[in-house]
């Protein structure tokens, strides 16, 4: 079992080399809210982040968030600013932390934590209703996702 | 317009929104068959701190769903009415009584509604109205409890409701009750769930703001049992907040939990002022 396991380890790592660099949610360092490194250790993929914005079973972002580029996506929320020109407005490290824990960089913010996996309220099992497993929980975007919407973000320029 | 807007681009939104508002009627007043007048926005009362003016969720509806309840024929929810009159009648138990056998008519309890969830000495907790009509049925009718969210338990909710309509809610939080309402404010204002949303992070901080296609009210429940257009049934207030509270990805409390029933007394008396308008249409 172990030696199968460490066998695949070393397959994976053979043929990407990235995944052995994710950066775990608790491991994140955050440094005035922003976070320098990447969570891969690859760059993301603005197409990708573009699909996990507007989807609403991941990062949802246009529920409270308008974006010009995305109005082909109908209804856009306004609990949050316009994210036009964010791209400006921050750095891709910034970017970043906000994207992870927003939490970070606005103390108190109603703006959830995408990459962040403990510390919760009552966390449920997605959106049954149903207690979960803490040891279960996963973070509401992986870390490629995160850096695919960071990649997506730097694209809104004025 | 009622809120600041952050940035110009919420600006624009805020003015679309306003101008689509105009044609949704959320300036407009609501009145009953032209003859119940309902309060639908009015000073928020002095317990709470954020919030000036408090708003009946009707005023957030489009043209189409607030027309649905300016008609008792037009308003869905009247036909659960009906059945909880029916209800009302029927005798049950070992004492072969029914409602009417102690209360006569349903419009002799006029008023009701407007005062629960109250302080029950004898029991020396909280009732909301459920749970004094089940009391009624174990003690008095020597029947069995209705189910807390079932079919005729909510209809008999949402026929009290419907002849106190136009009365003011008004729930008392002081006295023993007040361990409760504290107890029920706090649940109100905790960050729960992966999302980590507390009732008030949507509903007194961004009320009136879109979130994705909806358009949040403050959640007042003068209106309950409401008639929701989504699933064509009456929805009882517990099954409101357990729809809420899973959104902000958590675990839920119980329909007739003690925490759901101590944050009905706190959401109610957040209301008080308004009128009791159930059962309320909504999308
Ligand atoms: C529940 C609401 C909500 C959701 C969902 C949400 N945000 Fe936010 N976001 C906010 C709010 C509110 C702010 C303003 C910060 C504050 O609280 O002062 C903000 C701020 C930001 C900012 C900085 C705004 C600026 O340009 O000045 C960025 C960038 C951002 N969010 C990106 C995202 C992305 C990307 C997602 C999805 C992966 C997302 N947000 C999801 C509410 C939300
Ligand atoms: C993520 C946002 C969000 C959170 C958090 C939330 N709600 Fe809601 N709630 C909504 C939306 C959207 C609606 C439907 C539109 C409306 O009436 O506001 C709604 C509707 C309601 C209604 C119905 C109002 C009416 O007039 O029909 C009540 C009551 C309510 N919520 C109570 C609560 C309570 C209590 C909590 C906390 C336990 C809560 N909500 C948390 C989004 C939320």
């Amino acid at each position: 079992m172990k030696r199968t396991f460490v066998a695949a380890a070393v397959v994976m790592a053979g043929t990407f080399p990235a995944l052995a660099e994710v950066v775990a949610p608790a491991a994140v360092t955050y440094a005035d809210g922003a976070v320098a490194q990447s969570l891969t250790g690859q760059a993301g993929n603005a197409d990708a982040g573009r699909t996990v914005m507007t989807t609403r079973g991941l990062g949802n972002c246009i529920a409270c968030h308008q974006v010009t580029a995305l109005e082909d996506f109908p209804f856009h929320g306004e609990v949050g600013p316009s994210l036009d020109g964010a791209g400006d407005r921050w750095t891709q490290e910034e970017l970043r932390g906000i994207v992870a824990n927003a939490k970070m960089m606005f103390d108190g913010t109603i703006m959830p934590a995408f990459y962040k996996k403990s510390g919760y309220v009552r966390p449920g099992d997605g959106y049954t209703g149903k207690a979960a497993k803490e040891e279960d929980l996963e973070p509401l975007l992986t870390a490629q996702q995160v850096e695919d919407v960071v990649a997506y973000l730097a694209t809104l320029t004025e | 317009m009622r809120k600041m807007m952050t940035s110009v681009a919420a600006m624009t939104a805020a003015i679309a929104l306003a101008a689509g508002a105009a044609s949704a009627g959320q300036e407009d007043n609501l009145v009953v068959n032209e003859e119940i007048e309902i309060v639908v926005r009015t000073d928020a009362p002095a317990h709470m701190e954020n919030v000036d003016t408090i708003y009946s969720g009707w005023t957030f509806r489009s043209d189409e769903t607030q027309a649905l309840q300016m008609d008792d024929f037009d308003n869905p929810g009247m036909i659960f009415v009906d059945m909880g009159r029916e209800v009302f009648d029927a005798a049950a138990g070992s004492e072969g009584k029914s409602c009417a056998s102690c209360h006569e008519s349903p419009e002799n309890l006029k008023g009701v509604k407007a005062v629960y969830p109250k302080w029950n000495d004898q029991a020396e907790e909280v009732y909301t109205i459920e749970m004094q009509i089940n009391e009624c049925r174990t003690d008095r009718m020597g029947a069995e409890k209705l189910k807390y969210n079932g079919g005729d338990m909510t209809n008999l909710v949402a026929l009290l409701a419907s002849v106190s309509r136009g009365m003011p809610v008004n729930v008392a939080i002081d006295g023993p009750a007040q361990s409760t309402w504290e107890w029920g404010k706090e649940l109100y204002y905790s960050r729960t769930g992966q999302l980590e949303l507390s009732c008030a992070n949507c509903h007194e901080d961004n009320y009136d703001n879109m979130i994705r296609a909806d358009h949040l009210s403050q959640g007042q429940i003068n209106g309950f049992p409401a008639y929701r257009l989504k699933n064509a049934k009456l929805n009882t207030v517990h099954d409101r907040f357990k729809g809420c509270v899973r959104d902000t990805r958590a675990e839920t409390y119980a329909p007739a939990s003690p925490e759901f029933v101590a944050l009905e007394l706190y959401l109610s008396s957040r209301g008080n002022g308004l009128s009791v308008e159930g059962p309320s249409v909504r999308n």
